[in-house]
């Protein structure tokens, strides 16, 4: 049998996560999106179903792609190393990645990839030096587990953790326009913090990333 | 439905067929929009009948499991139609029917027909049958080879597509393995350079040889493992001759020649060569994505992990010429052991995927749940 029955899927309409509650506001009605690691298909279906949006999705699970084509959904198998640099220049509005960043072999180029094939990019990512991580390192001096980076260092995806002074200077190195930034708690909801200071690295515990081509 | 001579099938060969027959099938009812119809394309030594028993060997149609009320391909919400290739030996115009121009069966006269030439002929159906679009074209092997002709040359009559287990050309290790069975058939004296139905022959054990190196190719080593491992075929010892000792061996002539009965050798021929010349992109000058250059088509691509002959790689390679176009595309590798012929077997994972991908399509395109 398969991994997940059918009658068990979540109803359409359902709320949303809240991370994608404010992905799902930056995206504007009726445009193309691609969605890389789209998960079950949740942001995708949403855009579908209540913003008419026509959605593509990239998910390295087989067994979730599965699922997302089962609900109706246009994914395909897939992951953000290998398969981006088949899709032309420009051909989605938006493109999304979620919390999937660090987890990529070579993230610089795939942030390249992003903003090429997509006229915007949103990227979240969670921030390696909001205070909790780095109490975690200075106080016991062991790898940060927190509730965003739930993995023990040994058995983590995540390969490639920055922060959000460094991904700023990825941008500016690639000359990328950041036309939003907002900062998310690890339960997704937004965080009272602007700009990209100290503050906003200390206290920031995801980033989220409007991004465009200079 | 018979084609007259006024409107001749004009074959990739160069040459006219001015008088053809196409025998299909159809299951459920098409609407009074005629926007509910889908038409399954079946593999090399499959024939119309998707679902009912079967005329000849009196089985289950070979997709029963997919096609019926409450099944994915939903008789109750879908018109089901499957059409004989041109070439086939079901009904259709091929190498066993009569030349109405001299009266003998075709044999190696026929001319050779490709999958384009497959897909031509179809169009005919839909054009009598007064259906503009199709609401999906599907098939596996080489049904998917014509459900992916159907969208990228007639991508205005195809909603959506679902190519199964199948590739945009044909590889060079399945053109040897085709050669292989070819050259079987031709290598029985009985097939008669072909003659054989005019001069009383058949060449059975040629055929039958063809169709059981053929169906190595359909299965995989675990499967066959599984199935047969190295058990002997009712005895408790080896016998030191060249009987049927294993289980394995017993099966495959079974095949074989269980299949004698229901194929035309020549057609099998004929096929077979269509399968070697399909080559989406050497039809577009080398390159697959601008076969799907601004695509209104949905389309669905579904592989099988074990399947060798058509392995998943050939899907992908669709996969991302799709992409290059920024086309709407679904991909699905499906996990089984089961080999090739996973796309005919009862495989949940592929039937669910199958199911939700039409359901999605469905909806959107407004039809009739039932």
């Amino acid at each position: 049998m398969s991994e997940f029955d059918a009658s068990n899927r979540a109803p359409t309409g359902t709320a949303l996560r809240d991370d994608l509650k404010v992905i799902a506001e930056l995206i504007d009605s009726g445009t193309r999106v691609l969605d890389i690691g789209c998960g079950d298909g949740e942001l995708l279906q949403y855009l579908t179903n209540e913003r008419d949006v026509d959605g593509r999705g990239l998910e390295i699970s087989q067994a979730r792609v599965r699922e997302c084509v089962s609900r109706g959904l246009s994914v395909i198998q897939g992951d953000a190393d290998d398969d981006l640099r088949h899709y032309p220049d420009q051909a989605f509005d938006f493109v999304v990645l979620t919390l999937t960043l660090q987890a990529t072999r070579r993230p610089h180029e795939v942030v390249s990839e992003l903003v090429r094939i997509g006229k915007r990019a949103i990227v979240t990512f969670p921030n390696f030096a909001y205070w909790r991580v780095r109490w975690e390192l200075m106080l016991h001096g062991r790898m940060p587990v927190t509730e965003t980076l739930k993995d023990n260092w040994y058995e983590t995806p995540n390969i490639h953790l920055c922060t959000i002074r460094d991904f700023e200077k990825l941008c500016r190195n690639f000359s990328l326009t950041i036309e939003k930034r907002q900062y998310l708690s690890h339960d997704g909801t937004p965080q009272r913090i602007q700009g990209s200071g100290v503050w906003a690295n200390l206290f920031g515990e995801q980033g989220l990333f409007l991004l465009r081509r200079s | 439905m018979s084609f007259g001579p006024d409107a001749p099938l004009r074959l990739d060969s160069g040459l006219e067929l001015s008088e053809f027959t196409l025998a299909f099938q159809s299951y459920g009812e098409l609407n009074a929009d005629k926007n509910n119809a889908i038409l399954v394309c079946h593999a090399l030594t499959g024939d119309q009948y998707v679902a009912g028993t079967h005329p000849t060997t009196g089985k289950p149609g070979w997709w029963i499991s997919l096609v019926g009320p409450g099944k994915p391909l939903d008789t109750d919400r879908y018109f089901i139609l499957c059409v004989n290739v041109i070439g086939g030996c079901m009904g259709s115009t091929g190498p066993k029917e009569i030349n109405p121009a001299t009266g003998k069966a075709w044999g190696l006269t026929f001319p050779v027909i490709t999958v384009a030439d497959m897909v031509r002929a179809q169009v005919r159906v839909l054009d009598h049958l007064g259906i503009d679009q199709l609401f999906s074209v599907m098939g596996g092997s080489m049904g998917g080879m014509q459900a992916l002709e159907w969208a990228v040359s007639y991508p205005e009559r195809v909603y959506t597509t679902v190519p199964i287990a199948t590739a945009a050309r044909h590889s060079a290790q399945n053109i040897a393995f085709h050669e292989v069975g070819r050259q079987a058939i031709m290598a029985d004296p009985n097939w008669m350079e072909g003659d054989y139905l005019s001069r009383g022959g058949n060449p059975r054990a040629g055929l039958s040889v063809a169709r059981m190196s053929a169906h190595i190719t359909y299965l995989s080593e675990p499967a066959l493992k599984r199935k047969f491992g190295r058990k002997l075929q009712d005895r408790e010892h080896l016998t030191f001759g060249f009987d049927a000792d294993f289980q394995v061996e017993s099966y495959l002539r079974h095949q074989g020649f269980t299949f004698v009965d229901r194929f035309d050798a020549n057609s099998y021929l004929y096929i077979t060569r269509a399968m070697d010349y399909f080559d989406i992109a050497a039809e577009h000058d080398g390159r697959l994505a601008n076969a799907f250059k601004d695509t209104p088509v949905r389309f669905c691509v579904i592989s099988f992990t074990s399947d060798w002959l058509f392995p998943t790689k050939e899907s992908r390679d669709i996969v991302r010429a799709l992409n290059a176009e920024a086309a709407n595309v679904s991909f699905v590798e499906v996990e089984s052991d089961k080999g090739h012929d996973a796309f005919l077997l009862d495989e949940p994972e592929f039937h669910t995927t199958l199911q939700g991908f039409l359901d999605g399509a469905a909806n959107r395109k407004g039809l009739k749940k039932p």
